[in-house]
């Protein structure tokens, strides 16, 4: 497993994921689950170091939409390759919340999931595979065309296909 | 006692194959290794893991048996239909090929 | 129909590669079969009893004469020189081997065709009526808004991984032939009380284990807000759905559970939160697309063919087939025929290699090179001239697809059921077949009237049997084969789930007891009643009683 962010392998993850039962150190960068937050969240008020959230497939995020600007690190989990939630959760927290920061996938996170994740707006992999680059550069490498907008910066096909043509809906 | 055999399909051609003996995979049912007995038909199905790691077979199973005239014959209509072909197309499949169900 | 242009063949033939590459990962041993599953699945390939089994995508049913050779060529080369024509208008190949299947999606790509999402827990091929463009009482032509959907959810990065696989139907025409209320969205086409478009909306139709008849969230959605709210259901189904259990896992468990009005809350909500004008297509587009089905260059006829009608008067056979697969068209002087895959002895859907090719053939001559496959696994020839109706009729003669049975007790939907299927219970094709011969007399047929028969081989319905007026389920007793039947049911604008009517029977009995319950209906039907309409009058306790009555 390692860290892939932006299209390169980070070697030193400044941050550090705190179990649940765990005490929360008093120095550097966490993660602590959403439930914890939701629960805690008064205690990190006078917190001095960056604080992210590890959302789980089927926690409500409508819950941390208030908070959303106070954390550094959003990590969504995979406890499946083929559970999709964290797909809209992280379309979700880009588009609907207007979540900047980094939004980390963990878990069960394979090769072949990459290429959907990034397009539904995650930024950073913690990719299971015995070559986290190489999986990372040929997923990515792999369609060049895409038929729907989603929560990246890709033309889709049916823009691509009226190139001047201002957007206009459908009548 | 029942008498069982280790079945799978080939990863390759997805063909119906039978686990005969020395590890060799037939595509005839005649040449099954039948045992009897939980712990014969356990260990069976152990040694066919070699040959799902190998990249030879997809998801062996063991499949029940009666012996008649010494063979092997299915005892459910789905093993039967394995074993033979479509039940629709007797000129398609192994029954095609001449062989004994 | 809808042609492909430099981007649609770009991501097909990139496609193609990524798949190659997987299939050699596997037999390399790279990749475990545990994680090469899903992935072959998502290219249609399946591992049957016998063999691989191939689901080629046919988007809303067309076909043109070229891809129609080219199914058939893969039939002859790389499978037995035979094909299956599904109930979700696709194309199944029973014997395909794994290390063949990306030349083979490659030879599919040439002619614009493909596996893609025809497994997998996504959006699956959307379907269409199979009259969409010539239906004389159509609205608008589905088919425009099933390719605008099949662009949009195709490798769709939000919703590939559902909690279960996903099945949306379009009609254009007030009558039903697309069994929209068993969909996982349904969207019927129809005008409000201002004489505007839009679809009405239902959601959570499905049939397998628990079948339910879907239910309306919206009765009027405008049509150019039709992708955002698609993508607000799924969005609301990808995060409630249950993932905890495979039979609990479809929509239809969720709006059961939540209630449809509380489940149209949740994504009338969802699409106002996430109203997005980028999401809907751009005008541009939506007119390429619309082009695309432009209706073929139609003669100017005279409403009356004379010399049609002739033939009819003088071929009794002729007149049969003309009444049963002969359909009105909206324009003058044209007719829309079905041509039958359900010939006596036969099995339901399949077609052979010289088959399709002779349907290529004939439909390049007599109905301008289009061919689609309907979800009751025939075929039809949407553009053919009444004059030309003799002609094409003795034509499909020669290869045995001029069947006169569209719509009677003998167009039979099967699935493929234990002959091939490995999750079966029990065969569903040598039943259709034996109750093919037991009704094969056409006089007979004739008077039965309207009568859908439907087999599944296990309770994955594929064979739509709780939809058909009489359907038959395979079950598993010890190992033997065993069929419950149902009465009632149906899968157009008056939907119903049949009824069961009583234990079930061995297969050397099923034949007897479709037998008893087709002499039932004759003994006490009213005149001008159809086997529905007595069984709705009636109830299931006549048939019950000639059924079970005597034991
Ligand atoms: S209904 Fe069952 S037996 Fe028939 S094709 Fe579907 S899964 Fe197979």
């Amino acid at each position: 497993m390692a860290l892939v962010k932006n299209g390169t392998l980070v070697a030193d993850d400044e941050w550090r994921f705190v179990a649940e039962a765990d005490e929360i150190p008093a120095e550097g960068a966490v993660v602590v689950t959403a439930r914890r937050w939701l629960k805690e969240r008064d205690r990190f008020a006078g917190r001095n170091a960056p604080t992210g959230i590890k959302i789980e497939a089927g926690d409500d995020i409508k819950a941390l939409a208030a908070d959303i600007d106070r954390f550094g690190l959003v990590a969504v989990d995979f406890p499946k390759f083929n559970d999709g939630r964290g797909y809209s959760t992280a379309h979700l927290l880009r588009e609907r919340y207007g979540y900047k920061g980094e939004i980390r996938a963990v878990g069960r996170v394979l090769r072949d999931s990459l290429l959907y994740m990034h397009r539904c707006g995650f930024d950073a992999f913690d990719i299971v595979d015995k070559d986290p680059l190489g999986a990372w550069r040929q997923k990515l490498g792999e369609m060049s065309v895409f038929y729907q907008p989603a929560t990246d910066d890709r033309t889709p096909a049916r823009e691509l296909r009226h190139p001047r043509r201002p957007l206009a809906r459908a009548s | 006692m029942t008498q069982e055999i280790v079945t799978a399909n080939r990863l390759r051609d997805g063909a119906v194959v039978y686990l005969a003996p020395e590890g060799y995979w037939s595509e005839r049912l005649a040449d099954a290794v039948v045992v009897e007995g939980e712990v014969a038909a356990a260990e069976l199905l152990g040694t066919a893991e070699a040959a799902v790691k190998a990249q030879i077979v997809v998801a062996p199973y063991r499949a029940d048996v009666t012996l008649e005239s010494g063979l092997p014959v299915p005892r459910t209509t789905k093993e039967r239909i394995r074993s033979r072909g479509p039940s629709i197309h007797p000129e398609l499949g192994k029954q095609a090929e001449g062989q004994p169900a | 129909m809808y042609r492909y242009d430099e981007y649609d063949h770009r991501i097909l033939a990139e496609r193609v590669e990524q798949f190659r590459d997987q299939v050699g990962r596997r037999i390399a041993g790279d990749i475990s079969e545990d994680e090469f599953k899903p992935l072959r699945l998502m290219n249609g390939l399946y591992l049957q009893l016998h063999a691989y089994m191939l689901r080629v995508a046919i988007p809303y049913g067309m076909l043109s004469s070229t891809q129609l050779r080219k199914l058939a060529y893969i039939a002859r080369r790389f499978d037995k020189g035979y094909g299956h024509f599904t109930t979700r208008q696709n194309i199944q190949y029973h014997w395909i081997k794994l290390e063949q299947a990306p030349d083979i999606l490659g030879e599919l790509a040439e002619v614009e065709m493909h596996a893609i999402q025809t497994s997998g827990n996504c959006v699956r091929n959307t379907t269409a009526d199979q009259f969409a463009g010539v239906a004389f009482d159509e609205i608008e032509d589905p088919r425009v808004w099933c390719e605008i959907v099949r662009q949009w959810s195709t490798f769709h990065p939000e919703f590939s991984f559902l909690p279960r696989k996903f099945k949306i139907a379009i009609t254009g025409s007030p009558h039903d032939r697309a069994a929209l209320c068993v969909h996982d969205i349904g969207l019927r086409m129809h005008r409000d009380a201002a004489g505007e478009i839009g679809f009405e909306v239902m959601v959570g139709g499905g049939q397998g284990r628990t079948p339910m008849l879907a239910e309306t969230i919206r009765p009027f959605l405008p049509k150019q807000y039709l992708l955002s709210y698609l993508e607000a259901i799924l969005r609301v189904y990808n995060q409630l759905g249950r993932r905890d259990n495979i039979h609990k896992a479809r929509i239809k468990i969720l709006v059961g559970a939540v209630g449809a009005a509380e489940f149209a809350r949740l994504v009338e909500a969802e699409w106002q939160a996430s109203r997005n004008e980028d999401l809907e297509l751009p005008a541009a587009e939506f007119e390429r697309i619309h082009a695309h089905f432009a209706l073929p260059p139609y003669e100017a006829l005279p409403a009356e063919t004379p010399a049609f009608h002739a033939k009819r008067f003088e071929n009794r056979e002729f007149a049969r087939w003309v009444r049963t697969n002969v359909s009105r068209h909206k324009q003058p002087g044209y007719a829309i025929v079905t041509v039958s895959l359900k010939p006596e002895g036969g099995v339901p859907g399949d077609a052979s290699d010289r088959q399709m090719e002779a349907m290529a053939d004939i439909a390049e001559r007599f109905s301008f090179g289009e061919v689609r496959v309907t979800h009751e696994q025939n075929l039809v020839l949407a553009h053919v001239k009444e004059a030309d109706l003799y002609e094409l009729w003795r034509n499909l003669g020669f290869f045995d697809l001029a069947a006169a049975n569209a719509g009677l007790i003998t167009d039979i939907i099967a699935c493929p059921g234990l002959d091939y299927c490995s999750l079966a219970n029990a065969r569903s094709i040598p039943v259709s077949q034996a109750i093919g011969r037991r009704f094969a007399d056409p006089e007979r047929q004739a008077r039965i009237g309207e009568l859908k028969i439907k087999i599944s081989g296990c309770i994955n319905a594929c064979g739509h049997h709780h939809v058909g007026h009489i359907g038959i389920l395979g079950v598993d007793k010890k190992g033997e084969e065993f069929y419950q039947i149902t009465l009632g049911g149906s899968a157009d604008e008056t939907a119903a789930l049949g009824d069961i009517v009583g234990p079930a029977f061995a297969y050397d009995r099923v034949v007897d007891a479709v037998d008893t319950i087709v002499d039932t209906y004759l003994g006490i039907r009213i005149e001008g009643e159809r086997f529905l309409d007595t069984y709705r009058r009636v109830g299931l306790q006549p048939f019950k009683e000639r059924l079970y009555g005597a034991r």
